[in-house]
């Protein structure tokens, strides 16, 4: 409809997502126990998935989607591999 | 139709950058867990119900395969908080220490 509205919109969208990674990034750093940090891992892999998510929407093409997907995916198995080696000690036993 | 989506887009990313820094300013690691989930939950969702409706409108049909995204982390955002938050217990059961604050 109106493609400044939507353009400024977006952008606005994701300098909020740039520093809400930025948030995660400071608290992977600093976070006291390791447990903070892979937390924090996981927030920074959200954000980045939706940041992209966002490109993908003002690039209007569909190539991001499926960077999304993976890096979704990759989030999640690299969070519960380190939870687990939280929790045990080792990943797979 | 684009404006709209737009919109559920930056209302995604300011539940993302709000639970983003709830990760930053909460004390202890407890309470810690609960405001990123804003932005995994709520914030994904609305993300991805713009870029379903953008791109939908775009090539003017409908384009569903971003509800594959959404049932993936629907499935396991609780699955890596339930072992973060054993491996949390666990870890303060075999070595309790008081945890500084921020």
């Amino acid at each position: 409809m109106n493609p400044d509205f939507v353009s400024v919109t977006l952008g606005a969208a994701q300098l909020l997502l740039a520093l809400a990674m930025a948030c995660a990034l400071y608290r992977l750093l600093r976070g006291p126990r390791a447990q903070d940090r892979v937390l924090a891992l996981d927030t920074l892999y959200v954000n980045a998935m939706l940041l992209i998510l966002s490109f993908g929407i003002s690039a209007g093409s569909r190539a991001f989607f499926e960077t999304a997907l993976v890096i979704g995916m990759l989030g999640f198995v690299s969070t519960a591999a380190a939870a687990k080696f939280l929790l045990r000690g080792e990943v797979i036993e | 139709m684009t404006t709209l989506a737009a919109l559920l887009v930056l209302a995604g990313a300011l539940l993302a950058f709000i639970g983003s820094l709830g990760l930053v300013r909460m004390g202890t690691f407890f309470e810690r867990v609960h405001p990123p989930t804003m932005g995994t939950t709520l914030g994904t969702a609305l993300v991805l119900a713009g870029s379903l409706l953008h791109f939908s409108a775009l090539e003017s049909r409908p384009v569903l395969h971003e509800i594959l995204v959404g049932v993936f982390m629907l499935l396991t955002t609780p699955v890596t908080y339930v072992l973060l938050g054993r491996a949390a217990l666990r870890r303060d059961h075999e070595e309790p220490k008081q945890e500084p604050k921020r």
